[in-house]
């Protein structure tokens, strides 16, 4: 069973890699961070006091762009109707491909991050506490997307929707994310690891039950 | 697994009393056959009968609205849908099949020989034809290893003489202790020990 999720994640992994879809979040995130300067100036402070939450706002933009590739594709195609037959349960089907779709979404999204952190002058302590922060938050972002693709799967215009019902569940990640580069931060990262956690153990199931109620 | 379904050891296929709501609809009750290791059953009827659901319920897809089945451990689906990567070589996407179904690379030669898409492996599945899908398909399923096959239209879009191998390919599997039911229209060249034959059930009840 352990070598078949392991199949199945690795099957995941490498077609993200391949397509090239795991590099359009990343592009997408240094073009917002590039715009940001450009809109409000190159002032080093107010980039320096902006600059985590915008980056923290791009990062949330950034999760949605994939949400119509996480699960319609392997829906319609019938490989997990095949999973399935072979025992599997949905809720691992889910729990696989988070963990697939976090190794494709959240190592190029921290990169991006360090990259773009260069454009709004953070660095050092506050530089770590972003990288810390989003790294902390990509499992649950990367949860929320599978659960939303899941949930949406099937449906005609199922981007808009998953815009829709993600932006306010990430909200308290965003919150307490965003939160920890103030400088009282350190229970906010605290806090956004409890709201990961959470997250990252719900997620599965409520995406198990979707996938489970779309084949009847 | 779905309740209603048991899941065992046992080498035969077994429906008691089955159920199947679809939409709000009955499409079957009080289906009841039986099939041994190395026997094939046809489902016949006419479109929207229930065919692909009774393989589906019977694979674990569906939940019985009322009775159970007894399936074999291992079972194999092959319905309209081709579950390969599209992006790949068609030998590599088997190959993520085989390795879930603990499959050597050897039996995805041999599968591919036995479809007749040996010359195949090395093309990008998304070039298939229909035909090539079909067989595609069949691939995956002669590769699952799996006791019992559940075959929805095995012989859609294949010309006359893929049909005669997969006959060869369904008597092997037969003469190997295999179970096979096959909803198919196309006349299939094997000897079915059982035909089930799925009538509407306003049609059913308005003859008693």
């Amino acid at each position: 069973m352990i070598s078949a999720i392991a199949t199945i994640i690795w099957r995941d992994v490498r077609q993200s890699y391949a397509s090239g879809g795991t590099w359009l979040p990343v592009v997408f995130y240094l073009s917002a961070a590039t715009l940001f300067p450009f809109a409000v100036g190159p002032d080093r402070e107010l980039l320096l006091q902006t600059g985590g939450g915008i980056l923290w706002i791009a990062a949330l933009l950034a999760t949605l762009l994939p949400l119509d590739r996480l699960i319609q594709p392997d829906l319609e195609n019938g490989v997990y109707d095949q999973l399935i037959v072979r025992g599997l349960s949905d809720e691992m089907i889910a729990a696989a491909r988070m963990v697939s779709h976090w190794l494709a979404f959240g190592p190029p999204l921290l990169f991006a991050a360090f990259l773009a952190s260069g454009l709004m002058g953070l660095e050092g302590a506050a530089l770590g506490t972003l990288l810390a922060s989003l790294a902390i938050a990509t499992p649950a972002l990367a949860g929320l997307a599978v659960m939303i693709a899941a949930l949406t799967a099937g449906l005609k215009g199922a981007g808009a929707l998953g815009g829709l019902l993600l932006v306010p569940l990430a909200i308290p990640l965003l919150i307490f994310g965003a939160g920890s580069l103030s400088a009282q931060g350190g229970s906010a990262l605290l806090f956004l690891a409890a709201i990961s956690l959470l997250l990252v153990a719900i997620t599965p199931f409520a995406a198990g039950a979707a996938l489970s109620a779309v084949r009847e | 697994m779905n309740e209603g379904q048991s899941t065992g050891s046992s080498d035969r296929l077994l429906a008691e009393a089955l159920g199947c709501v679809r939409g709000g609809r009955i499409l079957f009750r009080g289906l009841g056959f039986a099939l041994q290791s190395g026997q094939a059953g046809l489902l016949t009827g006419p479109n929207g009968v229930g065919k692909s659901s009774l393989l589906r319920l019977l694979a674990g897809l569906l939940p019985p609205s009322a009775g159970g089945c007894t399936v074999p451990e291992t079972k194999a689906l092959c319905d309209d849908r081709l579950a390969l990567d599209e992006q790949l070589p068609l030998e590599q996407a088997l190959r993520f099949w085989a390795r879930l179904d603990g499959q050597s690379d050897a039996a995805v030669t041999a599968a591919m020989a036995r479809a007749g898409l040996d010359h195949l492996a090395e093309v990008p599945v998304r070039y298939f034809s229909t035909g090539q899908r079909q067989r595609a398909r069949l691939a995956r399923t002669y590769l699952s290893g799996a006791r019992l096959w559940l075959l929805d239209e095995p012989a859609n879009g294949l010309d006359t003489d893929s049909v005669a191998q997969l006959g060869l390919a369904l008597q092997c599997h037969l003469d190997g202790g295999g179970i096979i039911l096959a909803a198919s229209h196309i006349p299939l060249p094997i000897s079915f020990h059982l035909t089930l034959q799925l009538q509407p059930l306003e049609e059913l009840e308005a003859s008693l």
